[in-house]
């Protein structure tokens, strides 16, 4: 039991790292695999658990995401500020 | 000579020639439709609104009128004096028996020699396959980063970070800021598109800016910008003025966007379509793994059954079934047995109950004995004068022999 809560950080740790649209694909597969592909009962329930993490995981990408604006121009690239004084 | 036939002279009134006339105008294909050029005279307009005037060139004159409601979604207005371009069609003042020019558009003269310019290009680059839709790139479902060349101040900027910070603000946005219109303009934007490639190569580039004059828009018919958005490494999204605005850059871009509004929206999936995708991904992983939990349930179940009807155990409880029911068997045959034997030893109990001397006695029967038991059965047992007991029934008494009568 200890060991497996540990291996659930593990992976939610590695999913923390993913970009949306590699875990946003990687839960497509998932979804694919367990609709149309024979697996065993441990494969079934370790892809699910995968696919709950990455779910939830896309799920808070979506939701905390906040837009990052820069500019390049010939001196290299900068932090882009709106001129509110415009 | 005098059997001519008398003919009758037929007279039009002037509203029916008139009305002829214009229906005349109104079904000639030339004049419904015809750009004239000419100078602008006595220009008028009266607080009706509509715009009236002269177009003049240097032997003949042509009235012209543009109501009001066209006269207001003009950009440009003339003045006197100016040499312009009018489209329209030439029809029949009825009441006044003029012919006059209805406009529609106006504008300054040189925009139509830029828009010839505009279609002498397009053939050259069309008929170099620049346009071919096999060359056209497609755009990532999610892009990381979005280049966007453009003028930092204006609108066109805003509307795109707001139409991308509200459908997938995941992203980062690099602006390659840039002037987008004057001579400046089209060297500044190639440049803009060259950075990016070489400093960043984005996902998508959006090369954008707000609607305006052709002559406004005339960098982005730029021979040079053309080439060099066909040899971006990155794909190019265009969003350059208006809905109805076309320029040289659309025709090369990998995707041609109305407004930069839109060259966003292309660029980029929404936010809302992604949560209710995510929202059916969850339940297709929930119910898939139900569905697959229950048919291994199912079958488990099945198992133990089978496993269970195998099971030494389920044997033992067979033997022991039948060992119970010979048991019960054995039991019954016994009581059985003993029910006989005891009917049996009653019918004896009877018997012995009947040969015993004491039943005699209830009948009045009585047996005598000598003192010392010995039974006496004949006369010749006893003497006279012994003593003897005499047993009935219900006990006994002694008596004294006395001798017989008859001796």
């Amino acid at each position: 039991m200890k060991n497996k809560l540990a291996n659930d950080q593990k992976n939610k740790n590695q999913h923390e790292q993913l970009p949306f649209e590699i875990a946003y694909a990687q839960l497509e597969q998932i979804i694919m695999t367990l609709e149309t592909e024979e697996k065993t009962l441990e494969e079934t329930i370790e892809l699910f658990e995968r696919g709950e993490s990455l779910l939830h995981h896309c799920i808070d990408l979506l939701n905390q995401a906040e837009l990052r604006i820069k500019q390049l121009t010939g001196d290299g690239i900068s932090d882009f500020e709106f001129n509110e004084n415009k | 000579m005098n059997n001519l036939p008398f003919i009758l002279t037929q007279y039009w009134t002037v509203s029916e020639l008139n009305r002829y006339l214009h229906d005349l105008f109104e079904d000639d294909l030339t004049l419904q439709d015809i750009w004239v050029q000419g100078e602008v005279s006595n220009l008028s307009q009266p607080s009706s609104g509509h715009l009236y005037f002269t177009l003049k060139d240097s032997s003949s004159a042509l009235k012209c009128v543009m109501w009001r409601n066209t006269v207001m979604k003009q950009t440009f207005l003339p003045r006197e004096g100016q040499a312009i371009e009018i489209h329209g069609s030439v029809g029949i003042y009825e009441a006044g028996g003029q012919y006059q020019l209805y406009s529609d558009l106006i504008r300054a003269v040189g925009e139509g020699a830029l828009y010839q310019e505009f279609l002498r290009r397009k053939g050259l680059l069309e008929a170099e396959g620049l346009f071919n839709l096999e060359r056209k790139r497609r755009i990532p479902k999610f892009v990381k980063q979005i280049g966007v060349i453009t003028s930092p101040t204006g609108a066109a900027f805003r509307d795109i970070i707001n139409t991308i910070n509200r459908r997938f603000p995941l992203v980062e946005v690099i602006l390659a800021p840039t002037v987008v219109q004057g001579e400046e303009a089209p060297s500044q934007i190639i440049d803009a598109l060259l950075r990016l490639n070489q400093n960043i190569s984005p996902d998508v580039i959006i090369i954008a800016r707000g609607g305006g004059s052709i002559e406004d828009l005339w960098a982005f018919n730029d021979e040079g910008l053309a080439r060099a958005i066909v040899s971006s490494a990155s794909p190019v999204i265009s969003g350059i003025g208006h809905e109805t605005d076309f320029t040289i850059a659309d025709f090369v871009s990998d995707i041609r966007a109305p407004t930069p509004t839109a060259a966003a929206e292309i660029a980029t999936p929404n936010f809302a379509d992604l949560l209710i995708n995510l929202s059916d991904y969850r339940i297709r992983l929930e119910r898939t793994t139900q569905t697959f939990l229950d048919k291994k349930q199912w079958q488990f179940n099945q198992y133990q059954h089978r496993l269970s009807l195998r099971s030494p155990l389920h044997r033992i409880q067979s033997n022991q079934q039948k060992v119970d029911e010979t048991y019960r068997r054995i039991i019954l045959v016994m009581e059985h047995y003993f029910d006989i034997q005891r009917a049996r030893t009653n019918g004896l109990e009877q018997k012995i109950a009947s040969l015993n001397p004491q039943s005699i006695l209830k009948r009045g029967y009585a047996i005598i004995t000598h003192l010392d038991n010995r039974l006496v059965s004949s006369v010749h047992h006893v003497q006279v004068g012994d003593e003897l007991n005499v047993n009935v029934q219900d006990g006994e008494f002694s008596v004294r022999t006395l001798p017989s009568r008859s001796n």
